[in-house]
């Protein structure tokens, strides 16, 4: 457990959530990562402007976190690509037909007590937790 | 153009706090599903965090006809569990368990010019672009 970083997971967390709020009250709608997204795939007039944008924040968010002198984390994989390339199409393909992720389901969903989310929620993370368990223990060294 | 202006405010804050967080490091992610490793909870705490500042949005959306902007609140109201919500989630699942990656942190991370998140997020595009040519019925 020396890794747990408890204090900077609470404020990072309480910044996405945050920012679901923000959004909801703002402009209405769920923070939902895939769901803006996938909504790029199906221009509509406009909506690819705000989706843009906010996928775009997405990505220049941890430079402003760098350049406030935070700390922004090394990323490390130890994965080949295609098994990076698998995951990729799971998750894409996975996040549409069942309608969120982590941020539509896990952050958004369960704040708003939506069954849909609880049970997508508790599948998510079970199957992830046992693929986790089969690469690391089962398939890994 | 001001909802705009917000998505962009609101992704930003969403990015920083995947950064704060290090929740896009898909490797502490993959600490905190890995029970029988080196167990790492952070992942935990960074949800109670989100969940709970999220709550006083949509406890205002509950209350409201509509947002501070004037919109229509466009919140899902289906309550039915499908087979395709379980799949889906299934599917997802086993993606992130397999490399530690979600939308968001992929998308935070893309900044960073490794190849693999790059190779991830078009993988990701491409898994979405599928769904939208053969969705499964």
């Amino acid at each position: 457990m020396e890794n747990f970083t408890p204090v900077t997971g609470f404020v990072g967390g309480l910044m996405i959530g945050g920012a679901a709020t923000l959004f909801v009250a703002l402009n209405g709608r769920v923070a939902g990562i895939s769901g803006i997204l996938g909504g790029l795939l199906e221009p509509r007039s406009g909506e690819w402007l705000w989706r843009g944008a906010f996928v775009l924040g997405i990505v220049v968010g941890p430079w402003l976190v760098a350049l406030a002198g935070g700390h922004v984390p090394d990323v490390r994989f130890d994965d080949s690509w295609p098994v990076i390339v698998i995951a990729g199409l799971l998750v894409g393909y996975g996040t549409r037909l069942g309608n969120g992720c982590t941020s539509g389901h896990g952050v958004c969903g369960l704040s708003r007590g939506s069954p849909r989310s609880v049970v997508a929620t508790a599948v998510f993370f079970s199957v992830a937790v046992a693929t986790t368990y089969l690469m690391r223990h089962v398939a890994g060294s | 153009m001001m909802s705009v202006a917000v998505s962009l405010i609101v992704g930003m804050l969403m990015g920083a706090g995947l950064a704060v967080s290090q929740m896009m490091d898909p490797s502490k992610v993959l600490d905190f599903l890995d029970f029988a490793g080196n167990w790492d909870p952070t992942l935990a705490t960074v949800m109670a965090g989100a969940i709970l500042a999220a709550f006083p949005g949509f406890a205002f959306a509950r209350k409201r006809q509509a947002s501070l902007f004037g919109n229509r609140f466009q919140i899902p109201s289906r309550r039915d569990i499908d087979r395709d919500l379980i799949a889906g989630a299934a599917m997802f699942g086993i993606g992130w368990g397999l490399v530690g990656f979600c939308p968001g942190p992929a998308l935070a991370a893309i900044g960073l010019g490794l190849w693999q998140v790059h190779a991830f997020v078009a993988a990701m595009m491409a898994g979405m672009l599928l769904y939208r040519l053969f969705p499964l019925k």
